[in-house]
């Protein structure tokens, strides 16, 4: 066994969440106490359509191995559409990713309300055990050799 | 270089059981830009707040990052105390370590790692934070309601109250809208028009209330304090300071086969008309597409009839512009049509009716002068069978998927008053469930089935056939006994589903307020902020917002009332600083962003830039602040990055990111 | 050709056009450019056949600033990009006058090379004057033949059709040249294995060499300034040449694009290390059509395009790993 097997896997993931609806649903798993690994890391948008497909595309470069976006089910955005402009470019993106090879498993959308806490939780724990499954992403940060 | 200073709160044992709140404090130190770290107790605390006020002062700082709760929590808190101290509350950053770190996690080590981390981003973060200040916008104290029914009339009286100008916009000749339509009320059995016609005359009356009906909303432009509107005032063809109300055009208009729409179309009325006798404004319109004037160009006898001289075939439609701090929806609803259900044969006999064409049927104005009659025939029904759930609770497509809210109450006071006055008359009503949720609304219905022997089957009814002779024969099931039912009735009524007025959606549009799929306006809490919407200025009034009895919609009213009043009495709106704002530079000027800007606050000018020494005219998008909420639809959509979000800056979420990814 | 130069002449002559926006000979008999004519003598150089693959429209946002209006020699494949500009408020309509000009496919230099024509001298056949059946080139080595269809560019095997969009008159005839299925070649790839997938792009991305070529002959790539030259995502700064930048750069350009890019082919078409960029847009392309209706950028005037509209009922993101 090689010295770089031994050292454990410890996945990097970005959770982007929309203010009104999925932080929200975070701090209420947060108060519930409902458990996720620490390898989940929020960033806090006003909007899922805040998210940009470049804030994503970095993260991975930057070295993450998952990145998850959450916003308000479609027809609560608080802002009315921007989930809908969201769902889009995401649907779109994954694709492209999928498209190149990159494990589709590695991105993921999930619409979570204030007052879901419990699936905020659930979704972070299945998250994070696909990612501990697909292992370190390295497809995206090597996609074009250096010459 | 900003001088940063983080402040780490143990929130007693929340966060410092799980997370070393020194360690984090220490760490701060060694990022860049931070020039001062400690932690406390309890940092929203006085003596909390206190601590970083004094930071702030004694080492000059720029920004500071607070790991504590939630910022849903304490953002304001923090923001607050570091504007006391002199610091602009936009250089105040929350790392959230309680709800998203200590209090889900058990190992102290990675718990800890974790706080760190969100500690980073927060700093990378506010290190390209630039003070930021709401702006502030003119209200103009003046409201608008759009509809004239009972929750409109409601609305405006209690804003016209206290004390402010409100202007009704109202599409048919007269206000008074559905409740006007109906002949009595539950659970307490009034009469519709003996409790509405004094609101409405109260509404004329009032110096406050500018009624304009026969009109209808063409335009809105502006924000909230500052609305422009167009409202187009139909041409009446009578002059409305000359009619007296006298009636004898009505009387004499040769032009006597229209529909009426008051009594549902189960009578006609003249093309010169008052929708009803006690319609206010008392001044009729000419129906332009039935008067033979206006078809054929000879007629002209209500002209002659007039002692007022009060017809004008010439009037012109007008267009009013008006300024309006609020806007009020109530624009109703109306029954579904019933084109998908054919097993109900509604099209197919006369004496399957709607209930609100029941409501016309037994009101003394309406069609049968209140007499309970087949409309076929003109004989007193003696089996009468009420369906109700028709096109509610479908779930298929043909129908709503809603319940209507109203058609269990009604159908109960139907059946109540039939019995009543027509002590022979057999009813029978086919119910899914029976709904009756309500101050003495369960009372209501169960007078109905226990006092007045209504019959009531849980079951649906899957046909009704006209026979031949004028019977119905109603095909149904009785879901308890678990049989076949089969029901000759003379008479049957329809509890048709209700469905948001279908111009709302060209309203809601205009005014950016969003919809949902069913075309009822969305609310901006559907549990905290029932009357507003999401577009700030906008309320919501009755049944536009969902299916609501009339005391609901006169409380609803209220409310949207004392949301519009609570605005007027403002001088000035602080506005979102948190708001898109476009590089002259960069933009493009492709109209992509106004695309995805749900509020219409994206514009577009031909501007003089100077790119560098080029100087020329170019197309940019401006943003206007009031309008913006701040949700970054655009900046997404921007492909040169043009469009950015102060506060949400690309920079600051790219800073977060490589934080946490590092 | 004469045709469009004689009609060229009289509208500079009445005044209708202050210039023409053309194609002028190069140095070589398969390399003609873009240019500006404004004098009779201008002409001598002007050129139009099978090589004049470039999109001329998006020369039209530098032309609509100048004074008068700009005769335009549109192919019907570049009306589509002229019409999604004119959406996006990036040229005006009223500045343009529009010459649709015949078209029965252009072609690929890259191709006939590949079919061992080298050392070309002059080449006859490509005058768009005839069907554009066979090509006759004289090189060095001495006379060869070869088929028209068989040195075509990629996209004129995936024509939209030989009808132009928009325009104020059409000069010659042309043919819709389709003979291929649009989507094959993203088909293909969708086909393979996630290895052979990533294997595939990152062969094909190694090759680049951050010339910036596709982004200056695509149309949609039309941004005053880049992002990747502003501040605005750091992703201009030098320390990031390398990485983000290098790394995404293709990815990020085709989502800038998505909805807008009307499949013309000026990025596979001008890039000299020959990557066949256009899978990228053609991907996006096919997503939209499958998850929000057929949808051609560019088709007519529009205002919102699929990427700036939303219904209640779109498909989630999720399908991507459903559809496996």
């Amino acid at each position: 066994m090689s010295i770089e097997a031994k050292e454990e896997f410890r996945p990097k993931i970005v959770a982007f969440c929309c203010n009104w609806c999925s932080y929200a649903g975070a701090d209420l798993a947060g108060s519930s106490r409902l458990a996720y690994p620490a390898d989940v890391k929020i960033i806090r948008v006003p909007c899922s359509c805040r998210v940009n497909p470049m804030f994503i595309l970095r993260a991975f470069e930057k070295g993450a191995d998952g990145v998850i976006l959450c916003g308000c089910h479609p027809g609560d955005c608080h802002y009315s559409t921007g989930n809908y402009y969201a769902r889009r470019r995401m649907t779109l993106l994954f694709s492209m990713l999928d498209y190149l090879g990159v494990e589709n498993g590695r991105t993921r959308v999930e619409w979570v309300s204030a007052a879901e806490g419990v699936k905020f939780s659930t979704t972070m724990n299945e998250f994070v055990e696909k990612i501990y499954s697909l292992g370190k992403n390295v497809r995206l940060g090597d996609l074009r050799c250096r010459q | 270089m900003q001088r940063i200073g983080v402040f780490v709160c143990h929130c007693g044992s929340n966060i410092a059981a799980t997370v070393d709140v020194k360690k984090v404090a220490e760490m701060a130190l060694m990022e860049p830009g931070v020039v001062h770290a400690e932690d406390y107790q309890y940092m929203c605390s006085e003596a909390g707040q206190a601590k970083i006020q004094a930071a702030i002062q004694e080492k000059n700082l720029t920004g500071i990052v607070v790991c504590s709760c939630s910022p849903r929590m304490h953002e304001t808190t923090f923001r607050n105390a570091a504007q006391r101290a002199g610091l602009n509350p936009y250089m105040v950053e929350i790392a959230n370590i309680r709800e998203h770190c200590s209090w889900i996690h058990k190992d102290m080590e990675e718990a800890t790692k974790k706080a760190v981390i969100l500690m980073r981003a927060a700093i990378a973060k506010v290190n390209l934070n630039t003070p930021l200040k709401p702006g502030e916008s003119r209200v103009t104290k003046r409201a608008l309601v759009i509809g004239g029914g009972i929750a409109g009339i409601q609305t405006a009286l209690d804003i016209a109250d206290a004390g402010y100008k409100v202007d009704i916009v109202e599409k048919t000749p007269s206000i008074g809208g559905r409740m006007s339509q109906l002949d009595k009320t539950f659970p307490t059995l009034d009469c519709s028009a003996c409790i509405l016609t004094p609101k409405m005359v109260e509404a004329n009356a009032h110096e406050n209330i500018t009624i304009y009906t026969y009109s209808e909303v063409e335009k809105v432009s502006g924000f909230v304090g500052d609305f422009v509107v167009d409202i187009r005032k139909k041409a009446r063809s009578v002059n409305m300071d000359k009619c007296t109300g006298c009636g004898v055009c009505q009387e004499k208009c040769p032009s006597k086969k229209t529909p009426s729409e008051f009594n549902r179309g189960l009578n006609t009325r003249s093309a010169i008309y008052t929708p009803f006798a006690q319609a206010i404004p008392n001044v009729p319109v000419i129906d332009r597409e039935n008067c033979i004037k206006f078809k054929t160009g000879k007629c002209g006898v209500c002209a002659k009839v007039c002692q007022a001289g009060a017809i004008e075939y010439d009037q012109q439609d007008e267009i009013i512009t008006e300024k309006y701090g609020a806007i009020v929806v109530a624009t109703g609803f109306d029954m579904i049509k019933l084109d998908n259900y054919d097993e109900y044969a509604y099209s197919q006999s006369k004496d399957i009716v709607t209930s609100l064409e029941l409501e016309r049927i037994m009101n003394a104005a309406g069609p049968t002068k209140g007499h309970l009659e087949r409309l076929s025939d003109g004989k007193a029904p003696k089996e009468m069978v009420f369906i109700q759930c028709v096109g509610s609770r479908c779930a298929d497509n043909r129908g709503k998927s809603y319940c209507s809210k109203i058609c269990c109450m009604y159908t109960a006071k139907h059946a109540m008053l039939i019995r009543d006055k027509y002590p022979d008359v057999n009813v029978t009503v086919f119910y899914i469930d029976v709904r009756t949720p309500g101050k003495n609304f369960d009372e209501f219905y169960r007078r109905a089935v226990e006092d007045y022997g209504v019959n009531y089957i849980k079951g649906q009814v899957g046909k009704v056939i006209p026979q031949p002779g004028g019977k119905l024969l109603v095909r149904g099931v009785d879901l308890i006994d678990n049989k076949q039912i089969l029901k000759e009735a003379d008479m049957v009524v329809l509890a048709a589903a209700i469905e948001p007025n279908p111009d709302v959606r060209k309203i809601a549009t205009m005014l950016t307020a969003s919809i949902d799929t069913n075309n009822f306006l969305t609310e901006a809490h559907a549990k905290l902020r029932p009357v507003e919407s999401p577009t700030a200025g906008i309320f919501l009034s009755g049944v536009c917002q969902g299916p609501k009895d009339i005391p609901e919609t006169v409380s609803q009213a209220g409310a949207a009332a004392v949301k519009a009043i609570g605005l007027l009495a403002k001088d000035k709106l602080m506005t979102n600083p948190c708001t898109a704002h476009s590089d002259e530079l960069l933009c493009n000027g492709c109209s992509q962003c106004a695309n995805v800007c749900p509020y219409g606050a994206i514009s577009y000018e031909d501007r003089l830039v100077n790119d560098h020494g080029i100087r020329e005219t170019r197309r940019i998008a401006v943003v206007n602040n009031a309008l913006c909420q701040g949700c970054g639809a655009c900046t997404v959509t921007c492909p040169s990055g043009a469009m950015d979000l102060q506060g949400f800056s690309n920079r600051q979420i790219l800073a977060e990111v490589d934080a946490i990814c590092q | 050709m004469q045709a469009i130069i004689d009609r060229a002449k009289e509208l500079l002559a009445d005044g209708t056009v202050a210039r023409v926006l053309g194609w002028k000979a190069g140095d070589l008999p398969y390399n003609p450019e873009p240019a500006y004519f404004e004098k009779e003598e201008d002409f001598k150089d002007f050129v139009y056949n099978g090589f004049c693959g470039a999109n001329l429209s998006k020369l039209m946002i530098e032309a609509c600033k100048l004074e008068g209006k700009t005769m335009v020699c549109l192919k019907p494949c570049d009306t589509y990009s002229f019409n999604q500009l004119l959406s996006e408020h990036r040229i005006d309509r009223e500045k343009a006058y529009i010459v649709g000009v015949g078209c029965k496919g252009k072609l690929d230099i890259e191709r006939m090379r590949k079919m061992g024509i080298k050392g070309i001298k002059s080449i006859s056949g490509a005058e768009m004057t005839d069907d554009c059946e066979t090509l006759t080139i004289q090189t060095i080595y001495g006379e060869k033949t070869c088929k028209y269809a068989d040195a075509m560019l990629e996209r004129c095997h995936v024509c939209k059709g030989k009808e132009h969009k928009i325009y104020d008159e059409i000069i010659g005839e042309s043919k819709d040249t389709q003979d291929a299925e649009r989507f094959a070649e993203v088909e293909r790839i969708e086909a393979m294995s996630p290895e052979e997938k990533f294997a595939y792009f990152q062969k094909e991305l190694s090759k680049c060499i951050r010339c910036n070529a596709c982004r200056n002959a695509c149309p949609a790539c039309s941004c005053r300034k880049c992002v990747f030259d502003s501040t605005k995502f750091d992703s201009a700064q030098k320390a990031n040449v390398d990485s983000f930048e290098e790394k995404m750069f293709h990815i990020i350009r085709a989502f800038h694009v998505a909805g807008r890019c009307t499949d013309c082919g000026e990025c596979s078409r001008v890039c000299p290390q020959g990557i066949p960029l256009h899978l990228f847009n053609r991907k996006f392309i096919k997503d939209i059509d499958e998850f929000y209706g057929e949808y051609q950028a560019g088709e007519e005037v529009v205002e919102k395009g699929p990427l700036t509209s939303y219904t209640f009922e779109d498909v989630e993101p999720g399908i991507v790993a459903e559809r496996g």
